[in-house]
């Protein structure tokens, strides 16, 4: 190497840099070009894509198993209970899936007798008869292949074929089947079974029946054996008919009919998947569902993305003809009586940060998103009534903002086991109010929600039946009316309420120094360090000391277990449209501690207890909503949680996206939605115009440093030679 | 008085470096070296800027129970009271008038108007911010700076008192400089600390907490994973690797297993496991951590421990090498010969003999510490998330910078005092790397 | 020399044993199987059953280093320490507490982890050995000067600014690349673009650097003086000589590294949302996925004892003088 390949090399570098130039100054002179920063691969003219994420890989999506909204945003596209929630009927309202007609319920009293089943406690059981309808046909999938003979292809793979596979895809034959009521059959027998751990398997276990029996029996078997052995309560009575026997009366079991662990199973799919050597290879039903769902799964890499495709096979659903007052003019009854689903394609990627995925958003490469918090000033303001509205710049991009209260509750719960804040004396009441009022929720949600949220006034949130509005509703142990608006009472109310409760200006007569309280909280990231300095304010402002115990989950849950916490946060998610399941979270019996129930605070009141055993069996109505009064006042009276907030969901969409409607109930939402490729297109073009003169002035910048060096070393160089 | 355990040890570790200063000044082949970094201007400036952030760091670590609150608080928050108390709702820029984000105002006559309102403490003297403001700044500023001014020159003329005027004559240009620098540094943190007083001088973040007072917090932070983390490593280090050089055979073998296990299971993933540890420790035994300082306390203790744990091995194996040369020398052979006992000779002989590597190594160390805790802290298994540090307000950063407009102080804030003092650090070690090791070699 | 092999391959082995009795004691200090089981199943309607059901399945149910009730050599084989690593010796990592063959996922998510980090690596030595031999090169002037201290610079920024920063700018103002992702095969590049630029402008500082002191040693031997005594001119003898004499300390020591670029790099892949082993790992610590972390600590260190054995290696490769004993 020698000085003329140095010099060469510079030189190089300076064409390098010409060539840079110019073609930065063509662009630079008003070409548009395509984006450079699109992530995803070109998709063919025609074909409508929808982009979505997942933030982390969904641990099952056998439907026997997924329980969390993150498996229903999959799993509810592909398999198909037999009841769903009408798309934009309020209040939510089932309607027939893959049912023919809701299904028929006969009640039998001890002796086996039809009854009306007005009185529950008459009802030794309950029949559901579920009719499914004919032709309904499988996705395509290897588990169904056969040959000509009729034998299946893949059921028993040797080990050459096992070899040549590496995902599902490497089978060249794909089969369908009929959809017969067997299968529905097959799949409760699935949530029985033993190993198959599903997450309902207890609560069913005390419903349907034989369920406990079949589950013991099965205990050792080979899932095989499945398809054979009978389950005494769900029979199939028909090629296209079912029957499901439940103890007792139990209302709330047709909103379970409408979760995908009711979804039907095909045999075929475990007898394929059970082969030895499949699940080294990752193929298993867990990662790879077999329904009759809008989509099927066609590839699934949890590392990267995953994708769902149109399936072929779909039996005719229609658009919804008919929906709420409004909808029409809200453009939501356009494709009323089209055939469903609109989307050819939805490609989830995996997206582990909030920043980067709204940033894409922006951008016009995700199609929807939630909005964090940290950008929520960004896209969102307040108008003077309060209602939220979208920015200038937001709008001026087209986009649309969504907002539901949703059916959740977030609360702060008191271990009523506790010997400090549990307790049912008037003292100990008095001492949650206290804390129940300076915790202000208000400012909480203000500050940490961006007003994404109400104030939760009981256990029910807005959606489910018995929650009230206006002055009837509100927690008047908490809150007082005021010009048509609950106000929360004042801190010297608190302060009154803890004196009374023994501890003047927080002071504990026992030590003398100020009341300390532990807090436990599941979670140690940095964000949650200015929550927890609020709460810790908060309860300053009644003398009390708080002290944070932070810890990992494991720990927290351990600790509810065992009831050695103090204060917590926690939340509930509605599984269903029912008041049941959200005042079985205080029922005695599910006492987290006693019986390792849903019951976290372990609150345990008679009365209350008896209440919820007469309202939970009872249909709505106003005997129903009178004791469900009762419960709420006894409730906010003991105050064993403070009630917290109802969140509030905001979700923006491009203005490419159709038929948006909230529905906290539905996840099969994908099949209604639209979107506008073209539109998409030329929004993403007008907003990813790359732009290039910084790295120019990098460039010049460096050459400006390096070149006198270059010009001296050259005139040493010459001096030399000389 | 409430004396944490990091505390107690800093100020271990301070009496330690102090001793081990005297000491070196009367050792003749220490001495060199230390005047050599004497002279050096940058060493000097680096120096006097490390004091600096040490001196805060000193003050931040004398806790006592505040009489009023009973919460435990340190010296400098007594001086930065002010700042602790002036919280705003959320963000605001620096020297900002008004938050950073827009609200409903209800004003006095009952109209509602979406804007942004004023803040609660900064700039809230002002009637009219608009036209008000600059000018009272600029005027704040000077008004500060001079003071600063004048209390440097007090400073100055109080150890020019003491020290008299000879001794400094020949370090001239270093000692200057050095002068310069601490002239500049005071004058211009007495200007911040008087601006703090009517504003947010680096803004507030999410919980309209002061900036400027969480970078001061995070310097104790940082100080204290990069000496502490040190001192643990340090008895580790020397002993076996001093100990593995000198009696070699079967020790040797062990010792070398031990560091070759440690070092080939991944960093990460063993700080991971030891932080998961503590934190269930800490879970189980919840009487012993009565307040959330002293959680957060423990918690550094042991991230510096486990970092000690994890980096001790890359010294001692250069111990040992060195050690191995060392014992082949005349003067321990002739020791060895005379029946000088074996401890003795570690002792006497070769620990002097191989300290400049140690020394070398611990300054080097001191930087990469402080950056590491950064990134530790964002995979979430470094301090405490109560605690203040640098990582931590990068790691919120990140969500600041996808807002629209960008809240650009916090990351600016940490970059700028971290940047310093690594920046600080690295010149400072490399002089001392140069004084002292006579092939200048880096890495060892 | 074969040998040599076989007796680093057998002191390998009570030194993967060590490190595996320590991750899992560490482990298993913190977690109890019962913790696994539920941090696995859920949080909703988990019963006593299923947990006991899900031990019995993913094999926690045993003791875990040692089972009195069984009699002589069980008593060491019926606990869960046995029956998990013996599969880790035959690099049959098993299937995850989640559900999923770990083997089949470390050989998909290797590949992006050496697409970012192979390229990283190369482009990084290349241009930190550029830059320390035009600090040689035009030692003693601005030039030098100015790129030292630019290098101290940016020594002293956290390895997060720049992360940060670079996403930020290049991804979000100038929308030059694409904010993070990954694609399998060319399409990954433009992916990479950033991740790559990033790690080597934040390795430049100290890498160059340290090359740079690697040079000016070489420099002022003597060999030098007397090939530029000859009268070769300052390039020729620094491609020449000096280059070719320093290569042999830079070789080597990113032959220790090799191996480890496998097991890819956490931040930056986390940052970036590469699918590599990175993100990978920090995904399984935050599960407290155990059979993941194990495994991938049983991986690091058998490439960690395969970096030195290969540096031994490659001593006698470019050094006759070597031999190894």
């Amino acid at each position: 190497m020698t000085h003329q390949m140095m010099s060469s090399f510079l030189s190089v570098k300076m064409r390098i840099q010409a060539w840079f130039f110019y073609s930065i100054l063509f662009f630079l002179t008003g070409c548009e070009m395509a984006p450079l920063n699109n992530p995803y691969r070109e998709v063919p003219p025609g074909v409508s894509v929808l982009y979505s994420s997942f933030a982390e890989r969904p641990k099952h999506l056998d439907p026997a198993k997924a329980y969390s909204s993150n498996e229903y945003t999959f799993i509810a596209q592909i398999y198909e209970p037999p009841l769903q929630y009408h798309y934009l009927k309020r209040p939510y309202q089932l309607i027939p899936l893959t049912a023919t007609e809701m299904p028929t319920v006969t009640y039998y009293n001890q002796q086996g007798q039809v009854i009306d089943g007005k009185d529950a406690g008459q009802v030794a059981y309950s029949d559901y008869l579920i009719r499914i309808k004919p032709g309904i046909q499988f996705q395509p999938h290897p588990a169904f292949s056969r040959d000509e003979q009729g034998r299946f292809l893949y059921h028993h793979l040797n080990a050459e074929q096992l070899d040549a596979t590496d995902a599902l895809d490497d089978f060249e034959q794909r089969g369908s089947r009929e959809l017969v009521a067997e299968d529905y059959v097959y799949q409760i027998k699935r949530l029985a079974y033993p190993k198959i751990q599903s997450p309902i398997a207890g609560v069913m276990r005390n419903y349907i029946a034989g369920f406990a029996a079949f589950a013991n029996a099965m205990k050792d078997q080979p899932i095989t054996t499945l398809k054979a052995m009978p389950l005494e309560g769900v029979k199939a009575t028909g090629r296209y008919q079912y029957r499901i026997r439940i103890k007792g009366k139990y209302p709330q079991f047709k909103f379970w009919l409408a979760m995908p662990f009711f979804a039907p199973m095909p045999w075929e799919a475990d007898a394929f998947y059970a082969q030895p050597g499949l699940i080294d290879k990752n193929i298993t039903l867990d990662w790879y569902p077999v329904g009759t769902g809008p989509y099927y799964l066609t590839e699934n890499n949890p590392n990267r993305r995953m994708v769902l495709t149109k399936n072929p096979h779909f039996h005719d659903e229609f658009y919804p003809r008919t929906g709420e007052a409004g909808d029409k003019q809200n453009g939501l009854l356009a494709d009323a009586g089209k055939k469903l689903p609109f989307i050819d394609r939805v490609v989830y990627v995996l997206e582990k940060e909030n920043i980067p995925y709204w940033n894409k958003f922006l951008q016009g490469y995700y199609d929807a998103s939630g909005i964090a918090s940290d950008s929520f000033d960004q896209a969102v303001q307040f108008t003077g009534a309060g209602d939220a509205r979208l920015t200038p710049m937001m709008r001026e991009k087209g986009i649309q903002l969504q907002t539901a209260v949703t059916t959740s509750v977030f609360y702060l719960g008191f271990n009523m086991l506790d010997k400090v804040v549990g307790g049912y004396s008037e003292q100990k009441q008095k001492l949650r109010q206290a804390i129940s009022i300076a915790l202000n929720y208000e400012e909480y949600i203000a500050i940490f929600m961006n007003g994404r949220g109400m104030p939760a006034q009981g256990v029910l949130p807005p959606g489910i039946y018995g929650y009230q509005d206006g002055r009837a509703g509100i927690d008047p142990f908490v809150y007082d009316w005021v010009a048509g608006k609950p106000k929360r009472k004042s801190i010297a109310v608190a302060k009154r309420l803890m004196a009374e409760a023994g501890y003047p200006n927080g002071i504990d007569p026992a030590t003398g120094e100020a009341l300390t309280l532990y807090f436990d909280t599941a979670s140690a990231s940095v964000d949650e360090r200015s929550r927890m300095n609020w709460f810790r304010k908060q309860f300053a402002r009644l003398g009390i000391k708080l002290i944070i115990r932070a810890t990992d989950y494991n720990r927290f849950q351990q600790k509810m277990r065992q009831g050695s916490g103090q204060l917590f946060t926690w939340g509930w998610n509605a599984d269903y449209p029912d008041p049941e399941n959200f005042f079985f979270l205080l029922y005695g019996p599910n006492s987290k501690v006693k019986n390792g129930g849903e019951n976290a605070v372990n609150y345990e009141n008679p009365e209350y207890d008896r209440l919820f055993e007469i309202m939970r069996n009872m249909d709505n109505g106003p005997e129903r909503l009178a004791i469900i009064q009762q419960m709420q006042h006894i409730l906010r009276r003991d105050a064993p949680w403070v009630f917290g907030v109802n969140p509030k969901s905001f979700s923006l969409f491009h203005s490419w996206y159709k038929n948006i409607k909230p529905n906290l109930m539905a996840n099969n939402r994908l099949k209604y939605t639209r979107i506008e490729p073209d539109l998409r297109t030329q929004k993403r073009y007008q907003w990813n115009q790359p732009v290039f003169w910084p790295l120019l002035l990098i460039a010049a910048v460096l050459a400006i440093a390096v070149y006198p060096a270059v010009r001296a070393y050259r005139r040493r160089l010459q001096e030399t030679i000389i | 008085m409430v004396i944490l355990w990091t505390d107690g040890l800093i100020f271990t570790l301070v009496l330690a470096i102090a001793i081990s200063v005297g000491m070196m000044l009367r050792k003749p082949h220490f001495k060199r070296p230390l005047a050599k970094i004497t002279q050096s201007k940058t060493s000097m400036v680096s120096l006097v800027i490390l004091l600096c952030f040490a001196g805060v760091g000193l003050l931040d670590s004398v806790h006592y129970k505040d009489s009023r609150t009973g919460e435990i608080i340190s010296l400098l928050d007594h001086v930065a009271k002010p700042l602790t108390e002036q919280t705003e709702r959320t963000y605001s820029a620096p020297f900002s008038a008004y938050l950073y984000s827009k609200e409903m105002i209800i004003h006095d006559d009952g109209r509602e108007k979406w804007d942004y309102p004023r803040l609660k403490y900064g700039a809230a003297h002002l009637d009219n911010p608009a036209q008000q403001k600059w000018p009272d700044i600029l005027s704040k500023a000077a008004i500060g700076l001079g003071k600063g001014v004048l209390l440097a020159l007090l400073l100055y003329l109080v150890f020019w008192m003491i020290r008299g005027r000879k001794s400094a004559e020949p370090y001239r240009p270093a000692s200057k400089a050095a002068l310069l620098t601490l002239f500049a540094i005071i004058s211009l943190f007495y200007m911040l600390a008087y601006l703090s007083h009517w504003y947010h001088v680096l803004g507030t973040d999410k919980v309209g907490e002061d900036v400027f007072y969480q970078t001061l917090k995070s310097i104790r932070t940082g100080l204290v994973i990069g000496t502490l983390t040190t001192l643990m490593m340090l008895p580790l280090a020397i002993g076996f690797g001093i100990m593995a050089g000198f009696f070699r055979g079967w020790v040797d073998d062990v010792i070398q297993f031990i560091y070759t296990t440690l070092n080939s299971i991944p960093g990460v993933l063993l700080i991971a496991a030891s932080i998961l540890m503590v934190q269930v420790y800490m879970a189980n035994h919840p009487e012993q951590f009565a307040s959330v300082l002293i959680r957060a306390d423990m918690r550094l203790l042991f991230l510096c421990l486990i970092l000690g744990v994890t980096s001790w091995t890359g010294l001692c194996r250069m111990l040992r090498a060195e050690t191995l040369k060392v014992r082949e020398m005349e003067f321990v052979q002739a020791a060895e010969s005379l029946g000088v006992t074996r401890p003795t000779i570690l002792i006497r002989h070769i620990l002097p003999n191989v300290m400049h590597i140690v020394l070398i190594s611990v300054v080097l160390d001191f930087s990469s510490l402080v950056l590491a805790e950064a990134v530790l802290s964002y995979i979430n298994i470094g301090v405490d998330p109560t605690t203040y540090s640098w990582g931590n307000m990068i790691n919120g950063a990140r969500l600041e910078m996808a807002r629209d407009p960008v809240v650009w102080w916090p990351l600016s804030a940490a970059f700028l005092f971290m940047f310093t003092l690594v920046l600080a650090a690295n010149l400072f070690a490399d002089t001392v790397r140069n004084a002292f090791d006579p092939r200048r070699a880096e890495h060892g | 020399m074969i040998q040599y092999i076989i007796r680093r391959v057998a002191y390998a082995i009570p030194l993967l044993l060590a490190v595996n009795i320590l991750t899992f004691i560490l482990f298993f200090v913190v977690n109890s199987p019962d913790d696994m089981a539920r941090m696995q199943l859920g949080q909703k309607h988990v019963t006593e059953q299923a947990i006991n059901n899900w031990k019995h399945q993913h094999g926690y149910d045993l003791p875990l280093l040692w089972n009195a009730e069984k009699s002589g050599l069980e008593k060491l084989r019926q606990t869960i320490f046995y029956q998990k690593s013996i599969g880790l010796f035959l690099f049959d990592f098993g299937i995850s507490d989640s559900g999923r063959n770990i083997g089949h996922d470390i050989s998909e998510r290797m590949w992006p982890s050496l697409a970012l980090a192979l390229p990283s690596l190369i482009v990084g030595l290349l241009v930190n050995i550029t830059v320390a031999l035009m600090m040689v090169l035009f030692r003693n002037s601005y030039l030098e000067f100015g790129t030292i201290v630019l290098c101290v610079i940016l020594m002293s920024i956290s390895s997060l600014f720049y992360i940060i920063g670079g996403q930020f700018v290049f991804g979000k103002l100038l929308k030059l690349v694409p904010i993070s992702g990954y694609d399998s095969g060319l399409s990954a590049i433009k992916f990479l673009l950033l991740p790559i630029i990033i790690s080597v402008i934040s390795g430049l500082g100290s890498g160059a650097r340290w090359y740079r002191t690697l040079f000016l040693e070489e420099v002022e031997k003597d060999y030098v003086r007397t090939a530029r005594a000859k009268g070769l001119s300052e390039v020729q003898v620094l491609f020449r000589h000096v280059l070719r004499n320093a290569m042999i300390p830079i070789l080597t020591g990113v032959v220790v590294v090799l191996p480890l670029l496998f097991m890819g790099s956490l931040i930056m892949e986390s940052f970036f949302s590469i699918p590599g082993l990175g993100s990978y790992t920090i995904d399984a610590i935050n599960r407290q996925d155990f059979a993941i972390v194990r495994s991938m600590v049983f991986l690091g260190s058998v490439l960690y004892i395969l970096g030195l054995l290969m540096t031994d290696i490659s001593y006698t490769l470019v050094d006759p003088r070597v031999r190894l004993s």
